[in-house]
């Protein structure tokens, strides 16, 4: 160890030397930062280029590297630039990692000069966390802020390329999560990144850009990072999903799921690997989630095969009318009245399905047969119009052949008049 | 009893004297007669024009908020308002392409020349103004397309160096295409070009009895030479009844494009929205639109587009005034004025394929 530190200091040296030659003639002309000149003449962790720092966002507003090392970048002697007495602090401890970035981000004073709508929070919540509380019993193993923000070159989160961009969040908390060898200790899953990439939130979000899609930290809180409680689940989905939470809420699974302890909504829907819900659901194939609690032939199940053959029905008479106005409007009829209220039944069908979470068979039969009314007339509308062309072609036939009789008829009269 | 109602009008407004010269006019008749039915035809599609025009004015409703459902209702719930809008639609479209075809049969048969010009210069005048019918008609639905289209358009007509800017605000009736611009289009479509074009077809039409029929120069040549050969018709009643059979071809091609191809209504119009892509004006100013396309954005130190505007106003302008560059002694005037047409012919079908074929 003595040896490699010898080599380090040999290095800084060298590197020190070097880039006071270099630079001595533009130092009068600009500030002085030696940390950086030496450190960007470094390899491997010791590196920092001047490229790379340019771009921490803590460069950005004014900071320097003596802002958080402490040291004295005025000067090319490393003694005097890596100086305890100048309060050098060196490579930070990762214990103190937290308090050293909370020193400045908890102090809203300090903070309000740079963004006064930045929380000041964050080693409160960093506390309660599950990293917070175990890096407080010294193990150190657990993610501090450089390792979900990065370090030297840290980016605000809005920008595409910060590792705590929504974007990134996912692939940020993998880098530890999906680590087999790091989690064992821990005795928690791995695959957690590997289920949440197969959802629906995942494609939402990395597919269709939507940034308001959840990703890890939606659900589980960034600096206060927990799983949430088997029985806050709820809680926790309802923040999006409120009508379908607020029914769930009412109907007699919530007791149920309560009394026996189930995390709600990921009982049916799973957690990480939440994929787009369909009616298949309420099947008995292998994408059917109410025969795995409940008996074949009992009230619920009877219930389920209702409610799944009524929404089976609706869909497909949505489906029939859609194509019944296609068929009209490629003849070129109008039937644009009936398109827009085609809207309103596929709104039927998706009011239908939310309120499955009432769980009651009365309330969803009510959506549906609103659904199957308009989709009926709608249906109608497509086959009254393709009835309605028929009509005008037959019109025109006789239109024709009316023409055709005058036009033979003058003809044959200009021929006897000319005659 | 129509004999007898005839009687006692002609003893008081003496229609016979009114009806004699038509009973004396006679039309050359010869192979090329049947494109004297060009400009009858144009004339019955004006005609047809104004009678489904009143007949949609029941129920149309000028205004951005209502005009898109005054159409809709129209074509729904109206009893035969889909063909009446189909027709007033489709004929619009069939009289500017008679009355193209019109205007080039008259060039290739020569009957713009000496004493005709005038007849010329008002029949260039009328295709003008009827192609303001269609632009100024395809507004009036207030669809995304027509929306887009008056913009584009108005937009070209503001190129006009001077007066280019006071004219676009003068069609729009401000900085941009609102409803105003609607209430404004709709006054030009159903009063102020109606109003033009009927004085001008009379004075059309009055040149034209005035002066007969033209014969093309060959013709008259091979008549000249062998005067047994001329032939004639009476106007009345063969060319006439000849005329009526031309109109019910018409007819009858107008009520299947009506029925069979109903002209659709498009998605109201929503200023808020981006122009769709590749937004195109309608067939008759596609080669006007196209040869401003492709002309590059700066010539020198003028703007392409004032150049491309002042080019087809120019060209438009002399081609108004054809009649009067041919010199009745010189054939080389006539050989130029031959192949200039040509290439104007060329030009406009050519520049229409490829603005139709062009991204």
């Amino acid at each position: 160890m003595a040896f490699l530190r010898n080599n380090s200091l040999l290095a800084a040296r060298s590197a020190a030397l070097a880039a006071s030659l270099l630079l001595a003639p533009s130092l009068s002309a600009q500030a002085v930062n030696s940390c950086l000149d030496c450190h960007s003449a470094l390899d491997g962790p010791l590196q920092v280029t001047p490229e790379k720092f340019s771009q921490d966002i803590h460069t950005q507003k004014g900071l320097t590297c003596v802002s958080c090392h402490g040291g004295d970048a005025s000067s090319y002697d490393p003694d005097q630039a890596m100086s305890r007495k100048a309060g050098w602090k060196g490579k930070i401890d990762r214990k103190q990692i937290p308090q050293l970035c909370g020193s400045c981000h908890s102090n809203p004073a300090f903070m309000r000069q740079y963004n006064p709508s930045l929380r000041t929070d964050q080693l409160d919540q960093y506390h309660t966390s599950m990293h917070g509380k175990r890096l407080t019993a010294g193990d150190t193993k657990v993610a501090v802020c450089v390792d979900c923000h990065s370090v030297h070159d840290l980016r605000p989160p809005s920008d595409p390329r910060s590792p705590v961009n929504p974007v990134n969040v996912a692939k940020t908390c993998s880098r530890c999560h999906s680590d087999a060898a790091l989690m064992k200790p821990y005795g928690i899953p791995t695959d957690q990144f590997a289920n949440y990439s197969t959802s629906v939130h995942h494609e939402a979000m990395a597919v269709r850009g939507d940034l308001s899609a959840p990703t890890c930290t939606t659900c589980h809180g960034n600096h206060g990072a927990l799983p949430p409680g088997v029985d806050k689940v709820q809680n926790v989905c309802s923040n999006c999903h409120v009508f379908q939470a607020q029914m769930y809420g009412k109907s007699s699974h919530f007791k149920a799921f309560q009394d026996k302890g189930l995390p709600g909504c990921v009982v049916c829907h799973s957690n990480h690997a939440i994929h787009m819900p369909s009616d298949a659901m309420l099947g008995t194939g292998p994408t059917g989630v109410c025969m795995k609690c409940h008996a074949p032939g009992d009230r619920c199940d009877k219930a389920r095969a209702s409610i799944l053959g009524n929404l089976t029905q609706l869909d497909a008479s949505i489906k029939d009318a859609d194509q019944s106005l296609r068929l009209a409007e490629s003849a070129g009829m109008e039937v644009s009245e009936a398109r827009l209220t085609q809207d309103q039944a596929q709104d039927s069908l998706t009011k239908a399905r939310v309120t499955i979470h009432t769980f009651q068979t009365a309330l969803v039969d009510a959506d549906i047969q609103a659904g199957m009314k308009i989709a009926a007339a709608n249906l109608k509308a497509g086959r009254d119009a393709m009835v309605e062309r028929n009509h005008r072609r037959i019109g025109l036939g006789l239109c024709l052949l009316a023409i055709a009789f005058m036009l033979v008829g003058l003809w044959l009269y200009i021929k006897k008049l000319e005659s | 009893m129509i004999a007898a109602l005839i009687r006692w009008l002609d003893e008081r407004l003496h229609l016979d004297e009114l009806i004699a010269p038509f009973k004396h006019k006679t039309v050359p008749r010869h192979k090329l007669s049947y494109w004297y039915f060009f400009g009858g035809i144009t004339l019955f599609l004006f005609m047809i024009q104004v009678l489904t025009g009143i007949l949609l004015l029941l129920y149309y409703r000028p205004g951005a908020n209502e005009a898109s459902e005054s159409v809709q209702y129209i074509m729904t719930r109206v009893q035969f308002g889909w063909l009446i809008r189909s027709i007033h639609s489709w004929s619009a479209n069939l009289m500017i392409f008679t009355a193209f075809v019109h205007m080039f049969s008259v060039v290739f048969l020569k009957a713009y020349r000496k004493p005709r010009e005038l007849t010329w210069v008002t029949g260039v005048i009328l295709l003008a103004l009827v192609m303001g019918f269609g632009f100024s008609g395809y507004l009036l639905p207030w669809n995304t397309l027509a929306f887009f289209a008056t913009k584009v358009g108005t937009e070209i007509a503001g190129q006009v160096p001077l007066i280019g800017r006071p004219l676009m605000i003068f069609l729009r009736g401000g900085e941009e295409v609102t409803g105003a611009t609607l209430t404004r289009f709709f006054g030009f479509h159903v009063a102020v070009l109606p109003g033009i074009v009927v004085v001008l077809i009379a004075i059309h039409l009055f040149f034209v009895q005035r002066q007969g029929m033209s014969v093309p120069p060959k013709v008259e040549a091979e008549w000249i030479a062998n005067p047994s050969a001329r032939r004639e018709m009476k106007f009345f009643p063969n060319f006439a009844l000849r005329e009526l059979m031309a109109w019910y071809v018409a007819m009858g091609v107008l009520a299947a494009l009506a029925a069979l191809f109903p002209w659709n209504l498009g998605v109201k119009a929503d200023p808020f929205i981006s122009a769709p892509a590749g937004i195109k004006p309608e067939w008759y100013f596609l080669f006007m639109f196209q040869t401003l396309k492709l002309i590059p954005s700066k010539i020198w130190i003028i703007d392409g587009e004032v150049l491309g505007v002042l080019g087809c106003s120019l060209a438009g302008l002399l081609w108004l005034l054809l009649p009067f560059f041919e010199n009745e002694k010189s054939s080389r005037a006539k050989a130029w004025v031959t192949g200039i047409s040509i290439f104007v012919l060329v030009y406009v079908i050519g520049m229409t394929v490829y603005g139709f074929l062009a991204q």
